[in-house]
């Protein structure tokens, strides 16, 4: 074996052998750098003749080539080692928590209220709004409840003792019915709209808080009659709950604003210990629940509104919208809509992103 | 309402079993509300005869009967009663029979050893009174065996409510009626009992006020007897849950409730001289029958004679002359009063009575006479006595309203085809007269009839809603047009925007105790106060938003709560221009607790503060549309917020879009609350609306070029807000400065007293070439220049 052999296997056998990159550079440094041995045995190919440097040149050059892969191919590797270590020291725990983000939530009356728009808007119903500070005469006097009608008692009312410069009383809106009437005489006919807002009663128990939620509708148009009425909240309701087995039943009531007035009942059934709308309501282990008062605008109630009772004809209804949204989502207890409570609402309230579309089903499932 | 089915069908002759009676009173308006059927209660109890009564062997105080039940061999019961004994007939509860009072089963016992078959029972085990002194003893001629509850003549009791529309159904003849119309039977004439009358009435009567008290009628009858009612009459009454108290007084009550028609009896030695309808004396006073003195108006009705006042018209007898078990003459009073001034007196008082009821909602002006010979002939038919002739003063309305109806108005209106001679049949059929020429006349008692509207719910009603069929609405081509209004889409767009930023959206009663919307209004607010609150905490209407979420926050906080970030959309109540209300739409937020919880990555929980609710605000103003950009952050965010933590975002220096910061200390001391809490309201009728955008978006291409930026640190003085500097290097070279954001705000060491330094970046954006160092030196000239006129310099 040549000494140049010999040097190149002891170098090779360090290289291999270097722990780090510090080390390998040593060897490098030592093989390959300008004092190396390898670069000195170059060095001396000047001062030989062609034929002897012909002779030796070959092993030189090609000892040089073989440490030189070495040493690249030992780096490579303790890159990788020292990469590997690295990132081990970097390991997280990943159970641990990461940053929560609170989460928002949409109160269930208003969901139900962009429900109601999205359907009814498909009707061609705008919604209209109303002041909720009202006067007598639009709560009352021109729905046709004069101020001796006893169903202006029935109304547990809240009064504020102030007066209008035309001396009407005024009051908290006992139903969402004004709007009809100040929609009426804004717009004229034919009109379409449905009113939700916030309506109050003085009136508390489990199942009545003083201040709660209703919709009104209203269409007035000509040769609207009761099978229109029927029709249109059939087709809501089948639209709200998303079930076409839904079944209205249609009672005599009395409401001075309409005539004929009806009262509306839904056939349901009890599951689990809840209500279930759908179905008949006189098949067996069904029953008539009460949704909502309605009828034909009384003819006076238009002329109230400016309207001419020859020419024009409506229907109108009233829903309590926290009670729909009771029926729909599961809710019990009526009070907790206005308590605030961040655990009640997260539970009950909706995602942002649960706007109500007709593509998607105006509802939000659990 | 409510009435035996036995009561129903003295008036019914019917077949129709109870569901199909049921069915139809719901059909045609009178809903049903319960029904109660006592024979249910009462099954398992029967008619026995006691054979044998002898001393218990082990007891004193207990018998051991032998009891005859009609069927098998007598039974041994043991009794404790002590009026049990052999001979007698009573009622025995046999072994699975359910004692009424008590829930408690029967079973075969042995009671002190001896075998005992079931329970004589007294009138308080079947709940059909309190006497409980003994075991009922019933006539020697009960039958033995009956079952007890058709001896009793128990009958199923159904409750209907009665819409304030038809006091005509506010008695069983008039239910009747309806049903009769319905089809469900035949309505039987009025049973008048005879009676003789003779003499003219004794008593002067009268009535001088024609308007109050148009009609009043009335009679003697000498010589009653007043005890306690038959069964028949007691049964009625207490079907209908009335209490029988003595025939006088039953069968004005029995008047009532089967005809509708209120009635008064009065004691004829307790009257003196004339007795007379008439306007009350202000100030004049009358102790009722419920035990309670009234101070009268004059405009309210009286019955009173020569001495004092005897009745409220219409509403309540007086206490004075009503009859006892003494009274032995009597004066019968039936008298037609003015509805709507019934109703007035009733309200003013605060007084309700069955008859008031029926009085303010019209009582059927037909009735007045056979409604006193009705009276007259029961009283004397079990009272005795003799009646005088009746004595009228005044008349009842009499003037039928007419309507001329076309009959294909039901169709147009009702949406259901029914056949002319149908609805010829259905009116008549509830007291309509229908002429050749479809002009309706309507009876008296129906005061709810005002146009053809009416006749066509009647006609209706009684056809079957359920025969109205559904009919679409019209609709309109295409695809259903856009309704919301631009205030509709911003309250649904922000509302979704403040849950997306981890808000839940709250519904918080209009209304605040007074102190809490006292702290919340402005100077000199005149806040809306409700006249007749339902308690102190839901009196004054809100003048900001704020408070009713603090109040929800403190509730949640003292159920233990970390953390509240409540939000609710609604409306603040000002008084408008016009008397009326001014009702602002508004945001409010409350982020009460903890903004984020002790953690492994940041330890301490970390509270709210200013700069959160400084961000919602923008936040949301730009969800909303507010050109957030030009926004300025002034002062005066209301006494209710702390000074030096919270400011008003405006367009222009009268114009608060927003208000935010730190809620006051001393107004979380007033709502009893830790802190700190951070809030935000927005007023979203401060928001200018947008300007009639297209869908298309103004042209824009990203720059070629990529932006420089320069950082500056500048010391300023310590009062310079940082957004006057920030404008300042802004507004520097609005050609090329983008963005100016300050990185870092630093005073204290190394920077001079009454100094701050603040380290603003600033960004340029190149045009078509990049910045010559030339321009980026003349750009950072102008800069400084711009912040030096602040006392801004530039730090070296």
């Amino acid at each position: 074996m040549t000494e140049l052999d010999t040097q190149k296997q002891a170098a090779l056998a360090a290289i291999a052998a270097a722990a780090s990159l510090d080390a390998l550079e040593e060897q490098r440094l030592a093989a390959l750098g300008k004092k190396g041995w390898v670069s000195l045995a170059l060095k001396t190919l000047g001062g030989m003749s062609p034929e002897e440097r012909s002779a030796v040149a070959p092993a030189i050059q090609s000892a040089r080539a073989e440490i030189a892969d070495a040493i690249d191919a030992k780096k490579a590797a303790l890159e990788v080692a020292e990469l590997e270590a690295q990132l081990a020291r970097e390991t997280l725990d990943l159970t641990l928590p990461a940053p929560a983000a609170p989460r928002g939530s949409v109160h269930p009356v208003s969901q139900v209220m962009d429900e109601l728009a999205e359907i009814f808007a498909d009707l061609g119903f705008a919604v209209a709004t109303g002041p909720e500070i009202e006067d007598d005469w639009h709560n009352f006097t021109a729905l046709n409840m004069d101020e001796t009608h006893p169903a202006r008692a029935m109304h547990d009312t809240f009064y504020f003792p102030d007066r209008t410069p035309e001396g009407r009383e005024i009051l908290l809106r006992t139903h969402t019915s004004p709007v009809q009437i100040r929609s009426m005489l804004d717009q004229g006919a034919p009109i379409r709209i449905i009113a939700p807002g916030r309506v109050y009663r003085s009136d508390s128990d489990a199942t009545h808080t003083p201040m709660f939620h209703q919709v009104e509708g209203l269409v007035v148009d000509k040769g609207i009659h009761l099978g229109h009425l029927k029709w249109t909240l059939e087709t809501f309701f089948k639209a709200f709950f998303e079930r076409e087995d839904i079944t209205l039943r249609l009672r005599p009531s009395y409401f001075p604003f309409t005539e004929p007035s009806v009262e509306v009942d839904v056939g349901y059934s009890t599951e689990g210990g809840r209500r279930v709308v759908g179905g008949h309501g006189d098949a067996p282990g069904h029953a008539w629940m009460e949704l909502g008062g309605s009828g034909m605008v009384n003819a006076r109630v238009l002329e109230f509104a400016g309207l001419d009772p020859n020419e024009w004809q409506g229907f109108a209804f009233g829903l309590g919208i926290d009670r729909i949204a009771m029926l729909k989502y599961g809710m019990n207890d009526l009070r907790a809509f206005f308590d605030g409570d961040p655990r009640w609402l997260r539970h009950y309230g909706f995602s942002p992103f649960d706007q109500p579309t007709l593509s998607a089903g105006v509802g939000a499932r659990a | 309402m409510k009435f035996s089915l036995t009561w129903l069908k003295d008036h019914l002759d019917t077949e129709a079993t109870l569901p199909e009676i049921l069915d139809a009173l719901n059909a045609i308006g009178l809903e049903v509300e319960g029904v109660e059927d006592p024979a249910e209660k009462l099954a398992g109890f029967r008619v026995a005869h006691v054979l044998t009564a002898d001393r218990h062997p082990d007891a004193d105080k207990l018998q051991v009967l032998t009891v005859d039940t009609g069927e098998g061999d007598p039974l041994q019961v043991v009794c404790g009663a002590p009026n049990a004994r052999a001979g007698m007939k009573g009622v025995l509860g046999l072994p699975g029979a359910t004692v009424p009072a008590n829930g408690m089963v029967l079973r075969k016992s042995a009671i002190r050893g001896v075998e005992s078959n079931g329970m004589m029972c007294s009138v308080r085990e079947l709940e059909l009174g309190e006497d409980h002194d003994g075991i009922i003893e019933l006539p020697d001629d009960a039958p033995v065996g009956t079952d007890f509850a058709a001896y009793h003549g128990a009958s199923p009791v159904i409750e209907v409510a009665v819409t304030p529309n038809r006091p005509d159904c506010m008695g069983v003849y008039g239910i009747a009626r309806d049903l009769a119309a319905k089809g469900l039977g035949t309505l039987k004439p009025i049973a008048m009992p005879a009676f003789t009358a003779a003499g003219a009435c004794p008593v002067e009567i009268r009535t001088d006020d024609a308007e109050g008290c148009p009609a009043f009628f009335g009679r003697v009858i000498k010589g009653v007897t007043n005890g306690p009612s038959p069964d028949w009459l007691q049964q009625r009454l207490t079907s209908a849950g009335q209490r029988p108290i003595s025939l006088l007084v039953d069968l004005t009550n029995y008047l009532m409730l089967g005809f509708g028609r209120p009635a008064h009896v009065y004691d004829l030695a307790k009257l003196s001289g004339a007795v007379v309808a008439r306007r009350a004396k202000d100030g004049e006073q009358v102790l009722a029958l419920n035990e309670k003195t009234y101070t009268l108006g004059s405009e309210m009705v009286v019955i009173a004679d020569d001495v004092q006042v005897h009745d409220i018209a219409g509403i309540m007898g007086g206490e004075h002359s009503g009859v006892s078990e003494t009274t032995a003459d009597v004066l019968l009073e039936i008298a037609y009063f003015d509805p709507a001034r019934i109703g007035a007196t009733g309200r003013k008082l605060g007084l309700s009575s069955d008859a008031r009821t029926r009085f303010e909602r019209g009582v059927d002006p037909e009735f007045l006479d056979d409604g006193l010979d009705l009276l007259t002939g029961l009283i004397v038919e079990l009272a005795g006595g003799s009646p005088s002739e009746t004595v009228r003063a005044g008349s009842p309305p009499s003037a039928a309203k007419v309507i001329a109806f076309d009959p294909g108005l039901t169709t147009r209106l009702g949406g259901v085809e029914v056949p002319e001679d149908e609805q010829k049949r259905i009116l008549e059929s509830l007291g309509f007269a229908v002429g050749t020429d479809w002009n309706v006349t309507c009876p008296l008692r129906r005061h709810d009839i005002e146009g053809a509207a009416d006749l066509v719910e009647e006609v209706v009603r009684i056809h079957g809603l359920d025969k109205v069929a559904s009919i679409a609405l019209p609709r309109m081509e295409g695809v259903a047009r856009p309704t919301a209004t631009p205030q509709q889409k911003l309250e649904r767009g922000l509302r979704r925007a403040a849950a997306a930023s981890g808000l839940n959206e709250a519904v918080t009663w209009s209304f605040l105790p007074e102190w809490a919307a006292g702290h919340f209004a402005a100077e000199g607010q005149d806040l809306w106060v409700l006249a007749n609150p339902i308690s102190e905490d839901l009196k004054v209407m809100r003048p900001a938003l704020l408070p009713g979420l603090l109040i929800a926050a403190k509730r949640n906080a003292d159920r233990g709560a970390d953390s509240t970030r409540l939000f609710e959309i609604g409306r603040r109540y000002f008084r408008g221009g016009n008397g009326l209300s001014d009702e602002k739409p508004t945001l409010g937020i409350v982020l009460a607790g903890e903004k984020t919880e002790r953690g492994w990555q940041n330890g301490k929980a970390r509270a709210f503060d200013a700069y959160d609710a400084k961000a919602l605000a923008l936040e949301l103003l730009e969800a909303a549309g507010a050109p957030v950009q030009n926004l300025m952050v002034m002062g005066e965010a209301g006494p209710q917020f702390h000074p030096g933590q919270s400011a008003t975002l405006r367009l222009g220096p009268k114009m608060v879009l927003a208000r935010f910061g730190m809620v006051h200390p001393a107004t979380l001391k007033a709502f009893d609350m830790d802190g700190p809490v951070a809030a935000v309201e927005l007023f979203l009728d401060a928001i200018p609306a947008k300007k009639n955008a297209g869908f298309a978006r103004p042209g824009f291409t990203p720059p070629a070029l990529q932006a420089v930026t320069r950082d500056f640190a500048f010391l300023v003085p310590s009062e310079l807000v940082a957004g006057d500097l920030v404008r300042a290097v802004q507004g520097a070279d609005k050609a090329s400065i983008v963005s100016a954001r300050v990185f870092d705000v630093f005073a204290g060491q190394g920077v001079p007293e009454g100094k701050k330094s603040i380290a603003v970046e600033v960004t340029l954006q190149p045009g078509e070439k990049s910045f010559t160092d030339a321009e980026l030196k003349a750009i950072t000239d102008k800069v400084v220049a711009a912040a030096a006129k602040l006392g801004a310099e530039l730090r070296g």
